[in-house]
């Protein structure tokens, strides 16, 4: 018997799960605290705590703790966002809303899209809310580098919330989510340029900062956020650090819509 | 079965590593019908609700749900069932019409189709005017018919129900089977329920009573019946095992002790002036032993204990 061509929906689904996403986050307001208020916090004591007696080596003369710490904070904020937006897949998934979406002819990349693109944006919308700070941090910018700014962040808010949704979705329970979360998620954080600059590091952490995507990233914020600075000098080519993040995000969605579509039955 | 077979099970099995789920298991279930899967935990209901549900995977076997193969056909099938969760796959941070409406979405309904449908589905399941409440406000029977409304929208051939009355007290549960039955004599849907409750299964034109990942019986609830007895004299009293014994030697009687009682049948259609007569040898004979009698119609629990040679409530193992 040969195959029924399987009809399956796409867009509206699509635009289902995102709008899910924006309401959900609208009538949990405590979530704006755990994605935004807390790296904020941190930025303010750890930046203010360490401040001038910090030499990266490169960047504005005089810069301080605070202004090498703000786009390792945008990149936090992503991160607990897409944390907070994936971990609910795990009991979703069982004993929730998600049950009624694996039952319904709905397309696997619509699935992981609307998920995907859901975190993004409440990760962004947080980011730029951020981002509104960075004149009282003592930067300048114009609009070529806000542009450059926000496309990161696009391309780091699906990368994370599709790299969250991997990482959630084969799971039965969310403690294994907060162990992968202290030994995976926050190292990669920790070692993506974010904390400390990884010229004067060990070679070893060097190597590890080197293959961490989110590195890239970082890197080319920090040069949007100093335009006419010298980290050309110690950072990376910005159009190899732009292309290491399309690819970044463009494997984990694809690897999200491979796994819903692997693991739906299961 | 009443109409034409609109779900057709041919020996469909599943195994998880290790452990035979359901082995090799046939039925189809008519158009317009009310079907219930009746067994204790272990029994493989679960697993049978996942496959059908297109949760789990056909690992053996066929199984065609209206024209779409569900092998072959997932999609097909998923356009063609409404399925209700015993753990309701609500929003509980929505409102019940942003329940509907996205629910709506997930089957590509947009626009005045999408509210047309939402707005009929809340009218049929008489909760209307709790559209605009959060779901996580509403009452567990509410929320149940939030869920049956939501299964409705895309008008699916079949609904499959996964212990629908699960955390409902009795009036809730009394209202959703009224609401159930409504549903299949006004619109002929064809519904497909799980349960371990007796009383739910009596309910259904049909009852397919599984054990251990095999049916031990397929019929309707009163043909059933008549096959274990009509009546059953239940005993509480000292020594039960001991009293069945004896009952088995001197009365020819067949008994079961579960659950601190003695429940001996009668003997399969024996008149009433018979039953009578066995009630009182017993008493007659072991009076002094039983401490209360009571005489009443053999349920589906007979019927389990009677082809399984166990109690209902001794299955085993996780689904």
């Amino acid at each position: 018997m040969s195959p029924t061509p399987q009809k399956t929906f796409f867009w509206q689904p699509l635009l289902a799960l995102w709008l899910r996403e924006m309401l959900r986050f609208v009538r949990q307001r405590n979530r704006v605290v755990g994605a935004f208020a807390t790296p904020v916090v941190f930025w303010i004591f750890i930046g203010s705590g360490v401040g001038t007696s910090f030499n990266p080596g490169f960047g504005p003369e005089g810069a301080s703790y605070l202004q090498y710490f703000f786009p390792g904070t945008l990149v936090m904020i992503v991160l607990f966002t897409a944390i907070f937006s994936t971990i609910s897949v795990i009991e979703d998934r069982r004993e929730g809303f998600l049950q009624g979406v694996l039952v319904a002819p709905v397309s696997p990349l619509a699935l992981a899209g609307g998920k995907i693109l859901g975190g993004a944006t409440l990760a962004v919308g947080q980011a730029l809310l951020f981002l509104a700070l960075a004149p009282l941090a003592g930067f300048k910018f114009g609009l070529l580098s806000f542009a450059v700014i926000l496309i990161v962040l696009c391309l780091l808010g699906v990368a994370l919330t599709a790299l969250g949704l991997l990482i959630a979705w084969p799971m039965d329970s969310t403690m294994g989510f907060h162990a992968i979360m202290n030994l995976f998620l926050l190292p990669l954080w920790f070692l993506s340029g974010a904390l400390f600059p990884v010229e004067g590091a060990s070679p070893w952490i060097r190597w590890i900062v080197q293959i961490n995507p989110l590195y890239y990233g970082l890197c080319l914020m920090r040069v949007a956020l100093n335009p006419g600075g010298d980290y050309y000098r110690v950072l990376p080519d910005p159009r190899w650090c732009f292309v290491v993040t399309v690819v970044f995000a463009a494997v984990l969605s694809a690897g999200c819509a491979w796994l819903i579509q692997r693991r739906r039955q299961a | 079965m009443e109409g034409k077979a609109i779900l057709s099970v041919q020996d469909a099995g599943f195994s998880y590593p290790g452990r035979t789920a359901l082995e090799s298991i046939r039925f189809e279930v008519g158009s317009g019908e009310t079907f219930a899967l009746l067994g204790p935990n272990g029994s493989g209901k679960t697993t049978l609700f996942r496959i059908l549900a297109t949760l789990l995977p056909v690992q053996k076997g066929h199984i065609r749900i209206g024209e779409c193969c569900l092998v072959n056909d997932p999609a097909g099938v998923r356009s063609q069932i409404g399925v209700v969760f015993q753990a309701p796959s609500l929003d509980k941070k929505l409102k019940v019409i942003e329940n509907l409406r996205y629910q709506g979405m997930l089957y590509g309904l947009s626009g005045r189709e999408l509210a047309d449908r939402v707005s009929r589905a809340l009218e049929r399941l008489r909760i209307s005017d709790r559209a605009q409440d959060p779901v996580e406000r509403l009452s567990g029977g509410l929320q149940r018919r939030v869920e049956i409304a939501k299964s409705l929208l895309h008008k699916p051939r079949l609904l499959i129900l996964d212990e629908p009355s699960t955390g409902l007290d009795p009036r809730a549960r009394r209202e959703l089977w009224e609401t159930l039955a409504e549903l299949n004599r006004s619109e002929g849907m064809t519904l497909l329920v799980t349960t371990h409750l007796m009383e739910e299964a009596d309910l259904c034109g049909r009852v397919m009573i599984l054990d251990r990942g095999r049916i031990v019986a397929l019929d309707t609830p009163g043909a059933l019946r008549r096959n274990v007895s009509s009546e059953v004299i239940t005993l509480r009293g000292d020594d039960l095992e001991g009293l069945n014994a004896e009952i088995r030697t001197k009365l020819s009687l067949t008994g079961q002790v579960r659950a601190g009682t003695l429940r001996v049948e009668t003997r399969p259609g024996a008149e009433d002036r018979l039953i009578r007569q066995d009630l009182q040898r017993i008493l007659e004979t072991f009076g002094s032993r039983v401490h209360s009698v009571t005489l009443s119609r053999a349920t589906l629990e007979d019927v389990f204990m009677k082809m399984t040679g166990r109690s209902f409530e001794s299955g085993e193992g996780a689904e």
